[in-house]
Formats: structure tokens, C-alpha cells, sequence
């Protein structure tokens, strides 16, 4: 069979490039800080004791505008790619999405509601918006795939073809709203809703990256924990049970952090695909598909990736931005297409 | 050692199961023959709790199957089933090394119990093959090194249950399957084992159990079973049964 990287090696190299995507991440913009005093810099923020001279500009810009934005695109990547792991275990497929379930498909709705229906209200208060539009978002991701966990249930079972289908059939109907939504719109609230649904790191601020790192943070300390059980899954759901585990359980939990963690890196981001279908995939054909060393290595890979598409999206029109669900889907698509000839053949 | 009494299952209207009386006792393999669709991989799914009888209580070691905790029960019971689907490229130790998940017995003896259960099924020299490369049949000698290494070294209280094992084995690797079967049970466990292969229950089985449309045509030694009379009563089939010129078990020869 082909070499597999060892685990140690893909987990230093893997850290080694999380550090300088984070260095990069902080250094460059439209106002590129030299490398150095970045490096300088962020140390102070730490805490270090380092002189603050000639560092009041770059300090300003990392504490207020990189530091948010660089932790924010850490938690999106982490949470989307421990979700692709966590959906391409329960549907037993490689090529499965965290979208399946109808949480990315439900957030959009979310959205929708809040910016379209703010603006019928005659626009909701300034400061109240995002915190608005991250909690609908929130909230219709997760009411959504409440549903199609329910409707993929009978019998004290939960039915993993049903729920994809259910999955399929949500996803559609959402877009149907989102359409329709849209339509309703006018000019300047469609604009809104179509950048929000590209995704963005933009306007990153410490109080909207906090619940998702904190979400971030119960999803990857949960999912860990996980991952023998996640193996035998992937034997099929008799054979796991034949090992053991309680697999209703098992798919309750995978389907409830996926909610959880998509749910807020949407809300906090907007619609940011393929992280999440490509990472963990990259991972298993580096590594294998061993859970043990699959999870914590998507964790990083999936903030290593997200940070360098981010980094594309604010230099490549610099000072303009381009949306980050761009740049991810113009990377993503031809990889998964890639992916599936190299199956074929 | 588990047991069933007065087993009946239905499905829609159709009874499938009726009144099957089953022991598995330590050290014994016992066979379960009959026709397509006679009941035996439902007899197997009621065995292992993935179906609910109607009527019947199956126990393990005198417990209700459905009162064990999941681990607790998968230190004892072990299911090997017709065909499993794993579409990742785990490496085969990993695959068997799965087996080893109801125990904490370690990452050092875990190796070795794979190693041992992989010599045992013939496949130790598929260790570092990606799972994804192997033939149908030595996939499912990987699988049967899997439920091995669950219950290894097999002793007495550990339970396997097998559907057709060798289905998709060459000859030789039909009798060092079930070499290994009976070998498994020399050191205590109980099996049963589902088989297509009269010639192969008759060798390496204590204990045939005929089923006939969801019923018990017969349930005793290989000898007592396996006559012609039997034969042409539940599979239509005309035999001759002689005894084995060097082991003494019957052989089955078709007219």
C-alpha cells in the first residue's frame, strides 16, 4: 500500500504550518506589517515583556483587526473540518459534507429571515444586526437538523439513509426560501444576503469569535474521545454494535456537534464550503483513516487551510476583498473532482 | 454460553422462526444447515440481539442478552456476519486490531492478539496491506481474524457466531478456516456457525441443526442428522452418506 506519513511527523509539520499561517495571518493585509515587528508585536499582546517602541501601529492592528480575524478563521477551519470527519463517519462514505444534514441549508434560512426580515422592519438596530443575524443563522441550522434527525428516526432507530435523504430534501427546500427570500429583497438588502451566503472573515470582532470558540472548543475536546468508536462504525453499524458501542448514541452525538459546530462557524462566517469535505480527506490520504490520528489532524489542517484561503481573499484585490467561500470552492471543487477520477480509475 | 427456548419470530405475517430450543456449550461448534431462506441468518440475527423475538428469551452465561451492558457483551459474544462493508483504506492490523475495542488490555498485548488471530485465520501475511487491496476471501478471513482477536484466546464463557465463514474461500482455505473455528472452541468458547457445505458441518461440527422453513427438523450429531432421509426431506436431494474412510464422519456424496 502507499507509505502513510507517521502520525508525529504529520502532527509537528502540521503545527509548524499553523504557526506560520498564524504569523502570516497577522502580518499581511491591506496595511502589510513587516514580519518581524508582527512577530514582535503579538508576543507583547501575550503578555511578553518586549519594548513597545515603533510597535504602536502594528499593536493597534493585530489587537483590534488580525488577532479576532486570525482566531475566527482558526475556530471556522477547526469546527468545518471536525464536522466533515464527524459526517464522513456516520454516513460511512469519504465523500460525505457536513451539509448533508441540512444545517448549512437551514443557517442560509436563518439568515434570510434576519436580514430580509430586518429590513421590512425598517432595518434592525446597528448594533444589535450581527448579534441578530448570527443567532438565526444559529438557530435554523440547528432547528433544521433537528428535523432531519427526527424524520430519519422510527422505531428507536435512526435510519442514516433517510436522514441523507431527508437531508437532500431540506437542503433543496431551503434554497427554495432563501430564493424566495431574495426575490422579496430590494437592491441593497440583497446585496447583504448574497455576500453573507459567500462567507467572510471580514469584520471579525472578539465578541463574535468567543461562542464559536467556545463551541469550537467542546467539539474538538468532544470528538476525540470519539474516535474508536467512529472506527468500528465505519464496519458498519451491526458490527459496531457487535463491538460494543451504543451506536444510536453515537450518531446523536456526531449529528448534534455537527448542528452545534456548523451552526456557529455559519453564523459567526456565513456559508464557507468544500473545508470541510476536502480536509479530512486530504488528511486520511496522507495519514490513513485511523480516527485517533484523523480528528486532531483535520483540527489543524482545517484552521491551516482556512487562514491561507483567507490570506488569498484579502491580498488577491488588496485593498478590496473577495469573499472566503470563493476562494475555498475554486480550490475545493476541482480537488473533489480530482478526488473522484483518481477513484475511478 | 448462550441459550434460546421456545424461540418463534415473525415477519409481516410470515413466521420465520418456530419454536427453536438452542444451547451453545463451551467447547461445542454447532452447525446450522438448511435450504435458502429457511430462517438461519434470522436465527443468528435473534442470537446476537439485532432482532427481536416475539416469543423466546435468548440468555448469555444465564443473563438476558438485552440486560448486558455493550461492552460487557462484546467481551463475550462476537459476531462474524455474511459480508461487511468498510470502503476506507484502513490497513488490515488496524481492521483486526478493531476487534480488540470492547478490551483494555493494552497496545502491546492488543498487538500480539492480532498477530495470533491473523496467523490463525491464514492472513498474517496480509498485516500491512491496505484492506481496500484485498479479494473477497481474504477480506473475509480479515473479518474472521477480527471476531478472533474480540474473544482471543477463546476461552470458556466467549460465544462466536459465524455466518457462512467461508463462502468465498478457496478449498484450503475452507478447512483452515474452520480449523481455526474448532480450534477456538477446543479452548472453551461455544460457536455456532452457519454452513452451505455439508461435507464441511459433517467434519468440523459437534452438533448439526437442520432447519426447515423455520423449524427444527433436526438437532443432534452430524451422524444422527446428516441420512439420506433427512436430506431428501429438507433440501429435495438425493445422497449417499458414507462414513469418511479415514475420519469415521459421514460423507455426503450427491446421486
Amino acid at each position: 500500500m502507499r507509505p502513510r506519513v507517521r502520525p508525529r511527523t504529520l502532527f509537528v509539520c502540521l503545527g509548524g504550518l499553523c504557526l506560520l499561517s498564524v504569523w502570516l495571518s497577522l502580518a499581511l493585509g491591506p496595511v502589510s506589517l513587516p514580519l518581524l515587528d508582527t512577530l514582535r508585536a503579538g508576543l507583547r499582546l501575550l503578555g511578553l515583556p518586549i519594548a513597545e517602541d515603533g510597535l504602536q501601529q502594528a499593536q493597534m492592528i493585530l489587537g483590534q483587526i488580525r488577532v479576532p480575524r486570525t482566531l475566527l478563521g482558526l475556530a471556522v477551519g477547526a469546527v468545518l473540518a471536525l464536522s466533515g470527519v464527524a459526517m464522513q463517519g456516520l454516513f460511512r462514505n469519504p465523500l460525505a459534507d457536513p451539509g448533508l444534514v441540512g444545517v448549512a441549508a437551514g443557517a442560509a434560512v436563518g439568515a434570510a429571515v434576519a436580514i430580509v426580515g430586518g429590513s421590512w422592519l425598517g432595518g434592525m438596530p446597528e448594533a444589535l444586526a450581527p448579534y441578530l443575524l448570527s443567532l438565526c443563522a444559529f438557530l435554523g441550522g440547528l432547528a433544521v437538523t433537528a428535523l432531519v434527525y427526527r424524520l430519519g428516526r422510527r422505531d428507536g432507530q435512526t435510519s442514516v439513509a433517510t436522514m441523507l435523504l431527508a437531508g437532500v430534501a431540506m437542503t433543496a427546500l431551503g434554497g427554495a426560501a432563501v430564493g424566495l427570500f431574495s426575490y422579496l429583497a430590494d437592491d441593497a438588502t440583497l446585496r447583504t444576503l448574497t455576500f453573507w451566503n459567500l462567507g467572510s472573515l471580514n469584520g471579525a470582532s472578539y465578541e463574535r469569535v468567543w461562542p464559536l470558540l467556545l463551541v469550537a472548543v467542546a467539539v474538538a475536546a468532544w470528538l476525540p474521545r470519539r474516535a474508536g468508536a467512529l472506527n468500528a462504525l465505519l464496519l458498519g453499524e451491526s458490527e459496531a454494535r457487535h463491538l460494543g458501542i451504543d451506536v444510536e448514541r453515537l450518531k446523536r452525538e456526531l449529528v448534534f456537534c455537527t448542528a452545534l459546530g456548523v451552526g456557529a462557524a455559519v453564523a459567526a462566517a456565513g456559508l464557507i464550503g468544500f473545508v470541510g469535505l476536502v480536509v479530512p480527506h486530504l488528511v486520511r490520504l496522507l495519514a490513513g483513516p485511523d480516527h485517533r490520528v484523523v480528528l486532531p489532524a483535520s483540527l489543524l489542517a482545517g484552521g491551516v487551510l482556512m487562514l491561507l484561503a483567507d490570506l488569498v481573499a484579502r491580498l488577491l484585490l488588496a485593498p478590496a476583498e473577495l469573499p472566503i467561500g470563493i476562494v475555498t470552492a475554486f480550490i475545493g471543487a476541482p480537488f473533489f473532482l480530482v478526488l473522484l477520477i483518481r477513484g475511478r480509475t | 454460553m448462550l441459550q434460546v427456548e421456545g424461540l418463534y419470530l415473525r415477519r409481516g405475517n410470515q413466521p420465520v422462526l418456530h419454536g427453536i430450543d438452542l444451547q451453545l456449550l463451551p467447547g461445542q461448534v454447532v452447525g446450522v444447515l438448511g435450504p435458502n431462506g429457511a430462517g438461519k441468518s434470522s436465527l443468528l440475527s435473534v442470537l446476537c440481539g439485532e432482532l427481536q423475538p416475539d416469543r423466546g428469551h435468548v440468555t448469555l452465561q444465564g443473563r438476558a442478552l438485552g440486560d448486558w451492558p455493550g461492552q460487557a457483551r462484546a467481551q463475550r459474544l462476537a459476531v462474524l456476519p455474511q459480508v461487511a462493508s468498510l470502503d476506507f483504506a484502513f490497513r488490515v492490523d488496524e481492521v483486526v486490531a478493531m476487534g480488540r475495542l470492547p478490551h483494555a488490555t493494552g497496545q502491546r498485548r492488543d498487538a500480539q492478539i492480532v498477530e495470533a488471530a491473523l496467523q490463525a485465520a491464514d492472513a498474517l501475511h496480509l498485516l500491512d496491506r491496505s484492506y481496500l487491496a484485498l479479494s473477497g476471501g481474504e477480506r473475509q478471513r480479515v473479518h474472521l481474524a477480527r471476531v478472533l482477536a474480540q474473544l482471543w484466546p477463546g476461552q470458556d464463557g466467549a460465544t462466536l457466531l459465524l455466518d457462512e465463514p467461508t463462502s468465498m474461500l478457496d478449498p484450503l482455505h475452507q478447512h483452515t478456516t474452520l480449523d481455526a473455528v474448532r480450534r477456538f472452541a477446543d479452548q472453551g468458547a461455544a460457536v455456532l456457525v452457519i454452513l452451505h457445505d455439508l461435507n464441511l458441518a459433517a467434519r468440523y461440527c459437534d452438533r448439526i441443526l437442520l432447519l426447515e422453513q423455520g423449524r427444527c427438523h433436526a438437532f443432534s450429531t452430524p451422524q444422527a442428522v446428516l441420512t439420506p432421509a433427512a436430506l431428501k426431506a429438507v433440501y429435495g436431494i438425493d445422497v449417499l452418506v458414507q462414513a469418511h474412510p479415514e475420519r469415521g464422519h459421514p460423507l455426503i456424496i450427491a446421486r
